[in-house]
Formats: structure tokens, C-alpha cells, sequence
């Protein structure tokens, strides 16, 4: 489903972010990406969503080089991928419900579909009483759950989560993390950058650690150290 | 879905201009200063224009005849002038009534209207007051009386001097000062615009670059550009509306103080009644301005940002 064939990035000062990577990733899979600051994580999910182009190398989704995409097909192929991230980017001026409603109206769907699926995803993170806040009236676990379901409402194929509880205290971590798995049972393919060795260990799935832009590890149903 | 869109996108734009009241508020206050400025300049031209054409009015160039000239052969004179596309008037004023005149100017002067009794015969030649389209065309007018346009039906010269000579400094002068003020107006208005653009330009380009992690974000989840950029564009259009319909407001007690001043100051141009009866080509010029300036500055300022 996703394939990065042998991917590099150097940047112009030189500087390697990414560095002959080659994986795959099937449908229905929750695959964690561990690694320090630096060691390539973000740079790979932007390779993947076309926002940077591999200097060497080839990304591709089922059979198709992302990077090969013309710009209305990018925004297409984005619409088939739920974002989270760590600092959750809302759009501060909206509500919940018009942040949510915003990525379906992106999508083209019509006013019917947005007002009953919106509070139906809201339902689904448990944050039906805030539809009407906005992000600075809102904790920092419910701004992400509100992520979350941005991220869900267009039914993606997959779900890519950038570091989403690193802002968070456990408490909330925990229900995130909770979140990810469930939408991972319902079958979406989920992508989860993190630091956190609890999370990882936790979880019992695929990690895959990356050092210095090369992966150093891939197991099956890793920990955070081997 | 294409009114779909287009119904979204215009009521995100209005959100966004309400919900950011203070940044809406600043952009629409540098978009009047703009609009002040290009409104101020129409005036100015009205002003300037209105000025010169006074000046304009108040060149001419006599004709004074020989006193023996036959009042028919002066008369077709005055028609072939008339039929010159330069004259825009010429009047006629007879030996007599050219006589009539002199004795009201020196009504208090005994003694010259004691040389005029002694002579038998009315020494004064009838004239005729050319008042040309243009000042530079006086030159042609006056070169017209100089040939043989002139000569009387027997053949002999009927004109006795043309005070375009004892004018022609004057008039050239004159000429080249409305010339230049027009083109210094013209090169002074173009710069205003463009610096007031500039200006409204950078305003809005701030509050776009304000937005620019929405913008991301937009992207992100799929948004196409002209998703994205429809909201800013419709905001840029609310600020140019909001600023024109405000600076319409505000000439209306600016024109009215200036207006008594202009009043004495410009033999009778009223600011004031000018802005009143122009008033839909104004409205019209300024609310275009601003939605112009406002859409215009919009693409240009979010394009950056729209690069996948």
C-alpha cells in the first residue's frame, strides 16, 4: 500500500535527513516511527504527503508515485490521509464544528452529509458538548481529539499521527493512544511518530526505529528498545 | 457544487472579517487612507482642472480694423473665423460701440474726451475678441489673420494690428504652464496610486501572512487553492467595500470645509457641490478602487503560500 523505494534527502546545506530508506507498509497496519529529534521522522511523513521531494529515490501509494502527482491530484490523494500533529493545528478562528466541517467541505461534500457526520465523529472522540467552541476555549487532550476527528471525518485510508501526544499529559495520552488503536480495529492504517517508550511498549505493533536518516531497525512487534 | 463552493467560500470570508475584528479593523483603515488619497486627487485634478480653464478663458487675442473698413467685409471675417476648428468664440464689437466704450472707460477723463470731441470722425476701428479652444492655437489664429483671409473685397489689408504679438509672451508662457501642471499632475497622481497601493498591498499581505499556518493546514487536509484563496479574496473585496462605503461618508464633511475655501479661493468652485454632483462617478470610482485593490492585493499576497 505504501512503499518508500530506497528514498534519500540531502538538503542544500548539505545535510542528510534521509538516507537510502526502503520500507513498506500494508493495509490495516498500525506502524509506530521511533527515532530522536532529527533522525528523520517528519521528513519522511512529508515525503510521503508530497510536501517534499525525495532528492533519491521513490514513494509510492499502492501504485502510484506520490511525486509524480499534478496539484489537484495531490489534494485528492491528501484527502485519502487523516493528519494529526503534535501542536494539533486547528484553525483558530473556527469552531469545532466548522474545523471539522471545513476539511469535509475541502472534500467536496454536500451540506447534508457535513451536519450529520460532523457531530457523528465528534461523538466518536467523546467531545459532542465543546461542537461549538473554539480551539483556545479547549484543553490541550480535547484539541486533539478534535485533530483526530478532522482526521477521521473523511473516512481516510490512513491515519498519520506526528508526535500527537507530545504535548499531552498521560492521562490524556493514554486516551489518544486508545483513540489510534480503535480507529486501527475499524481498519484504517495508522502511521504514529513518537518519543514516548510507554506508548510504543504498550502497544505490541510494528516500530520502526530510525537513526541519523537510516533505518536502524524494523520488528514486527517491537519495543521501543530492542 | 459550483454554488456550493462559491456559497461557502463568500460566507467563510465574511466569518473571518468578523472574527477578526481588530486586524479587519487596521486593514480597512489603511485601505481608506488609500482611497482618501485617490478620492483627494480626483478632486485635485477638478480643482486644477477648473483653474486652468480660467485661465484658458482669460487669453484672447483682438482684432482691431482700419476705421474705413466696411462693417460686411469684417463681418465675413468673423464667419471664417468662426468656421476655424481652433476658435471656439469670436464676438463682434462694432466702431461704434467701440467708440461707446472708450467714452464709459474714460468717463473721468475731461481732457480725452475733449481730443475725441475735436475730431470730426470717430477714429476707433471695430474689433473682434477671438477666444481660442486652446491657448497653444493662438499662434494659428493669429497666422490666419496675418494672409490674405483679411484682405477686404477690394483686395487692400482691413486689419489694423493683432495684439497676439504684444500677448504672444504671455500666452506661451501661459501655454507651458498648463501644459506641465497637466503632466506634473498626471506623474503626481500615478505615484500617489501606486504608493497607496503599495501601501494597502502590505496591510493585507500581513494579515494573510497571519494565517499562513492555516493556510498550511488547508493544504494539508486537501483543501484546493481555490478553496483556500476564495475566503482571503472575498475578505480583501469586504475591505474594500467597507473602506470605500466609510471614505464616501468621510468627504462628506471634508468637502463641505473645504468647499467654502475653494469658494473663494477658486472663483466659485465649490468643492462640496462639485463632490454632490459627481457623486456616482465617484461612488463608483472609489468602491471599484477598493474592491480592485483589496482582490488584487489578496491573490498576490496568498500565492506564496499556495505552492505545493
Amino acid at each position: 500500500m505504501i512503499f518508500f523505494d530506497r528514498v534519500s534527502k540531502v538538503y542544500p546545506d548539505s545535510s542528510i535527513a534521509l538516507e537510502n530508506v526502503t520500507f513498506s507498509i500494508e493495509p490495516s497496519e498500525f506502524v509506530s516511527i521511533v527515532g530522536q529529534s532529527g533522525a528523520g521522522k517528519t521528513t519522511l511523513l512529508k515525503m510521503f504527503l508530497a510536501e517534499e521531494k525525495p532528492s533519491q529515490g521513490k514513494v509510492f501509494y499502492e501504485s502510484t508515485d506520490v511525486h509524480t502527482l499534478r496539484k489537484n491530484e495531490i489534494n485528492k490523494f491528501r484527502r485519502k490521509v487523516g493528519m494529526i500533529f503534535q501542536d494539533f493545528r486547528l484553525l483558530p478562528d473556527k469552531t469545532v464544528y466548522e474545523n471539522i466541517a471545513f476539511t469535509m467541505e475541502a472534500a467536496g461534500r454536500p451540506d447534508h452529509e457535513i451536519e450529520a457526520d460532523v457531530p457523528y465523529v465528534l461523538e466518536l472522540v467523546d467531545l459532542s458538548s465543546k461542537i461549538w467552541n473554539f480551539p483556545s476555549e479547549l484543553s490541550g487532550g480535547e484539541k486533539q481529539r478534535v485533530a483526530i476527528a478532522r482526521a477521521l471525518v473523511n473516512n481516510p485510508d490512513i491515519i498519520i499521527a506526528d508526535e500527537p501526544t507530545g504535548n499531552l499529559d498521560p492521562m490524556n495520552t493514554y486516551d489518544i493512544v486508545q483513540i489510534l488503536k480503535k480507529i486501527n480495529d475499524l481498519g484504517t492504517t495508522v502511521i504514529l511518530t513518537t518519543h514516548n517508550k510507554g506508548i510504543i511498549d504498550s502497544l505490541g505493533k510494528r516500530v520502526i526505529a530510525i537513526e541519523k536518516g537510516k533505518i536502524i531497525r524494523d520488528d514486527k512487534d517491537g519495543k521501543y528498545f530492542a | 457544487m459550483f454554488w456550493t463552493n462559491i456559497k461557502r467560500i463568500i460566507r467563510t470570508g465574511f466569518f473571518n472579517f468578523w472574527r477578526n475584528g481588530t486586524v479587519s479593523l487596521a486593514s480597512v483603515l489603511v485601505m481608506m487612507v488609500t482611497l482618501l488619497v485617490i478620492g483627494f486627487l480626483i478632486f485635485g485634478s477638478a480643482i486644477l482642472n477648473t483653474s486652468l480653464s480660467e485661465l484658458r478663458d482669460k487669453v484672447d487675442i483682438n482684432v482691431t480694423f482700419v476705421p474705413e473698413a466696411v462693417e460686411s467685409d469684417i463681418l465675413n471675417i468673423e464667419h471664417s473665423l468662426e468656421g476655424l476648428p481652433a476658435v471656439s468664440m469670436v464676438t463682434y464689437v462694432s466702431r461704434e460701440q467701440a467708440l461707446e466704450d472708450f467714452k464709459i472707460r474714460h468717463a473721468n477723463d475731461q481732457s480725452i474726451l475733449a481730443a475725441l470731441d475735436e475730431l470730426r470722425d470717430n477714429p476707433l476701428g471695430a474689433t473682434l475678441n477671438i477666444k481660442a479652444k486652446d491657448p497653444s492655437q493662438y499662434e494659428s489664429i493669429a497666422l490666419f489673420l496675418e494672409g490674405k483671409n483679411t484682405l477686404s473685397s477690394s483686395g487692400v489689408t482691413i486689419v489694423d494690428h493683432v495684439n497676439y504679438y504684444q500677448n504672444k509672451i504671455a500666452i506661451d508662457k501661459l501655454t507651458k504652464i498648463i501644459d506641465s501642471t497637466n503632466r506634473l499632475g498626471f506623474a503626481v497622481t500615478i505615484a500617489f496610486i501606486i504608493l497607496s497601493v503599495l501601501i494597502a498591498f502590505n496591510t493585507i499581505r500581513l494579515t494573510i501572512y497571519i494565517a499562513k499556518e492555516e493556510i498550511a493546514v488547508m493544504r494539508l487536509v486537501g483543501a484546493s487553492n481555490l478553496y483556500i484563496q476564495g475566503p482571503f479574496v472575498v475578505l480583501g473585496v469586504i475591505y474594500g467595500l467597507v473602506a470605500g462605503i466609510t471614505t464616501l461618508f468621510v468627504f462628506l464633511p471634508i468637502t463641505y470645509w473645504i468647499g467654502q475655501i475653494t469658494t473663494n479661493f477658486f472663483v466659485g468652485f465649490n468643492l462640496f457641490h462639485y463632490y454632490l454632483k459627481e457623486f456616482p462617478q465617484i461612488f463608483v470610482l472609489i468602491l471599484l478602487s477598493g474592491v480592485f485593490v483589496g482582490a488584487l492585493s489578496s491573490i498576490l499576497a496568498i500565492r506564496r503560500y499556495l505552492r505545493v
